[in-house]
Formats: structure tokens, sequence, C-alpha cells
């Protein structure tokens, strides 16, 4: 099993959402975070004052799959959150040890 | 007395409370950091609380009875001499309306203050210095000018507090700011924390101000409508200037420049309000709008001081210009009122009345605020400044998102 967190931008994730559906992944969790890489925070004017905003708005989707899915599914997220503007964000892939689903007990292929 | 007059001053009363509690509240709460939002609101009710008192007990006596030259008489302390039928004198108006007519100004003028010292200063030292500050600055400055002191007598033209609010304000900011020194980090700051807090106050504000200008004819006629009429065209008029600066500077037209574009075309046209028409109306806004935006940037760049929410850039700077012009406006179009005297002598005598409002103003804060240092201490530690005054000074947070 995998576990997949990509940090897209905010405004993409009903995109995001929608091709994962087509593909018949069907859970994922959605966190708001902030943070900064290429993109340096952004800057924003208040009665004519520069603010710089270190840590600019993202949000960070967690998707745990089997490990045969992973490569069409970070694809399809890919695809879906890119903008092609710096900022878009990242994705990254970890091996999964264990999953179990709260209700039933089942485990790991099962629970996912 | 006369109905319709006492009918429009009470509701003038209510509005010009309105705009200290919440208008000013949310204006000054929205620019500041989400871990002080709660500090900003409680010094402004504080303030309104403590100012009623101090104005029922001499504060009204001090600046309205009596004719002396400097300071009114204590003839009304504890309003002994206010009874249901006494009519304020020159007015159709019962004197309880009067009385608290004018208390609503005596309390937006030191809650304006807040905006310099805000997100470091000491709760205490917010409550002492506004006390001393209101029955040292404003009752005596509110004498001289509308009180029958001796710039009244001399001829000063402020017809709703370009002087008395806005720059007596404006000029003490900068000094406590001054005395109490840079929030940490300035002038590298995290911004406005919701803007949309500071539209909602800058809107309950404009329609505060009618109450405000307006109400300052003491009358429910004419004068009163053509207040409200030059009152509302500088207001519009200032809001697109400000934008239109903005737009021309960054690219983009901001909301809160907008609505600090507002307030400084109010502000501006306050001591005129009651003596141009609308022409004069549009031309104080337009003026207000460019001079205090190039204002702001000097007191934050040029003077590096940290007077947070631009206090006397917008407030100070736009009563003052106002006073200064209005001379020289009440003549243009239909619906201005006339001078007495030729347009440069009155010049001269509003030139005059400024620096002497100016000048006091600036001497008295100085040393209300070397006692206030004395007697609470004005700033919080350094990790209190950090963690925000809602929670360290009181206890409170704004916000509780997640939990």
């Amino acid at each position: 099993m995998k576990f997949i967190i990509a940090i897209i931008q905010p405004h993409r994730l009903d995109n995001v959402r929608e091709a994962l559906l087509a593909i018949g992944v069907n859970g994922l969790t959605v966190t708001e975070v902030r943070g900064y890489g290429r993109q340096k925070g952004q800057k924003e004017i208040y009665r004519g004052a520069e603010y710089t905003i270190a840590f600019v708005p993202k949000l960070k989707i967690e998707i745990a799959v089997a490990s045969e899915r992973a490569e069409e599914t970070i694809n399809a997220i890919q695809s879906a959150a890119r903008t092609g503007k710096v900022g878009d964000g990242k994705i990254f892939v970890l091996d999964l040890l264990q999953a179990l689903r709260v209700r039933t007990g089942e485990t790991d292929g099962d629970a996912l | 007395m006369a109905s319709g007059d006492t009918a429009w001053i009470l509701v003038s009363t209510v509005l010009v409370l309105m705009m200290t509690l919440p208008a000013l509240g949310f204006f000054y709460a929205g620019l500041v950091q989400a871990k002080n939002v709660l500090s900003v609101l409680v010094q402004c009710v504080a303030i309104a609380c403590l100012v009623s008192v101090l104005w029922f007990v001499c504060g009204y006596s001090l600046a309205f009875s009596g004719s002396g030259a400097w300071i009114g008489d204590a003839a009304a302390f504890f309003l002994k001499n206010v009874g249901r039928e006494t009519v304020r004198a020159g007015t159709h108006l019962p004197e309880s309306v009067f009385v608290m007519f004018q208390m609503t100004f005596a309390i937006i003028t030191p809650a304006l203050i807040i905006g310099a010292y805000v997100e470091r200063i000491r709760y205490s030292a917010v409550l002492l210095f506004s006390g001393l500050w209101l029955l040292v600055v404003y009752v005596p400055v509110t004498h001289w000018i509308w009180g029958g002191g001796w710039l009244g007598q001399m001829g000063t033209m402020d017809y709703a507090g370009g002087l008395v609010v806005h720059l007596s304000a404006g000029i003490s900011a900068l000094i406590i700011a001054w005395r109490l020194g840079p929030r940490q980090h300035f002038p590298r700051i995290n911004p406005p924390h919701a803007p949309w807090m500071v539209m909602v106050g800058a809107a309950m504000l404009w329609v505060g101000w009618f109450g405000f200008n307006a109400g300052s004819a003491l009358n429910a006629n004419g004068d009163a409508g053509m207040t409200m009429l030059a009152t509302h065209m500088s207001a519009a008029t200032a809001t697109l200037v400000w934008m239109a600066i903005e737009w021309i500077t960054f690219g983009k037209p901001s909301l809160v420049g907008a609505v600090t574009g507002t307030v400084a075309g109010l502000a501006t046209v306050t001591p005129a309000s009651g003596y141009v028409g609308p022409v004069g109306g549009v031309i104080l806004g337009a003026a207000g709008s460019v001079v205090c935006y190039y204002a702001v940037h000097i007191v934050k760049r040029g003077l590096k001081t940290d007077d947070a929410l631009d206090v006397l850039g917008v407030h100070g700077v736009g009563g003052t210009l106002g006073t200064l012009l209005l001379p020289f406006l009440v003549s243009l179009g239909a619906g201005g009122a006339s001078l007495s005297r030729p347009v440069w002598d009155q010049f001269i005598v509003q030139l005059e009345s400024a620096g002497a409002v100016g000048i006091w103003s600036a001497v008295a804060t100085l040393v209300i605020v070397f006692v206030t240092a004395r007697l609470t201490g004005l700033r919080v530690s350094k990790e209190d400044e950090i963690q925000g005054l809602d929670f360290s000074s009181h206890g409170e947070t704004g916000y509780h998102i997640n939990v």
C-alpha cells in the first residue's frame, strides 16, 4: 500500500476530487495548510505599505491506495492540480505499513 | 424647545455613539492582527464608559458652562443644574440632549487615539491616559472653540470638529506612539487580519458621520441638510480618489485603501461641512485623499513612528486640511454659507487656531504620557506582546477555529 500526500493550490481541489472519483479512488482527507516552496510567499499591499506573506495558503490531500493503483492516482492528481505556474504544489509518496477500518476491524486492502 | 430640532439631535446622538460602539471598534479591530482583535474592542468599550462618567462629573461643565476664555466653570458639575425643562442657551434643545450629543463627541475623540497604540500598550495605561487626556486636552480645546472660549471669540470656524476632534486626536496619537515606541519587528508587521471588518466599520462610520456633521447644525433645517450633502459628496469622492491612486501606483485597487479614503474624506470635510456646498464637498474629498495618502507614508517612513493605524495621517491631517481649505471653498457653487471677514483673514484665523490646538495637544499629551508611564507603565512585556493582548491582557481569544 502507498500513502500519497499532495500539496495543491486551494482552487484546484474540485478538479482533483473529480479526477480521483473518475478513476475510482473513493476516499481522501483534506487539510488547510500554509507553507512556502519556490513561490516564496506572496506580497500584499495595505494603505500603500507592502507586506510579505511568508506562508501561502495551500491544501494538503492525503490518500491511501493499493500499491498497484499508486501510479494512476499520482497522475490523476498531477494533471488535475497543474496550472503551470510556480506554486502548483508537490506530491509525496510513502510506503504504508498498515490500515484498519474502525467500524469493522477490516485491515489493509479491505480497509481502503 | 423645538420638537423637530430635538428629534434630529436625539437621532444624531445615537448615530455618533454608534461611531465608537461599534464602528470605530470594527474599523480598528480589522486592521490589527488576529491575536489583538478583542483588545481593541474592549479599549473602545472602556473609553466610551469612562468618558461618559467623567463628562457627567465635570467634563461637560468645564467645556460648556461659563464664559471663561480658557476653561468653563463648575456650575454644571454632576449636571446639577440640568433639569427636564432646561434649555441649552443659543439652541432650541433640551440641555439634556445637548449634554448627550456632546458626550458622544467626547467619547470618540480619545477613542480615535487607540489607533496609535494598539498591539503593545498596557490596558491600565489606556484607561489612565484616556481619562487624563479627556480632561486636559479635549475639554479645554472644546471650550476654546465651541464653549465660548478664546478661539471661538477670535472667529475660528470648526463646524463639527476638524480641530477639536481630528487634529487634537491626530497630534496626540503621534506623541503617544513616539513615547511608546514601535511594535516588535516594525515596520515588518503582519497585515490586517480582517479587511472585511475594516469595511463594515468604515461604512458604519460613514452613516454615523451624518449625525456627527449634520447633527452639529443643532437644528433640523436646511443647514443640516446641506451639511449632510457636502459630507456625503466628500466621502464618495475621497473613496474614488484613494482607489484611483492605488490602482495607478500598484495596479490593484484594494478594499482597505478604498475605505481608508472614505474616512480621510469624512475627516477632511468635518470642519467645513456646515459652511460649504456639495462642490466644496467634492473638492475637500479629493484633496483629503491625495494629501492623507502621502501623509500616511511620511509618518510611517519619514518619521519612523509606529502610529499603527494612521491616526495622524488620516484624521489629524484630514481635519487640519479641511480647516485650512474651508475659507476658500465656502463661496464655490450653490449651497455655501458666507464668511464674516475676507478670505485670507479667515485663513489666518484658521491657521492660528490649528497651531494653538496642535501645540496644546502635543505638549499636554507629552506630560500626560509621562505621568501615565510613571503610574502604570506604558507597554506590556515583550512576551505578552508576542502572545497578543487578547490573551495576555484580557484572558480571551478572538477566534476558536479548530476546536
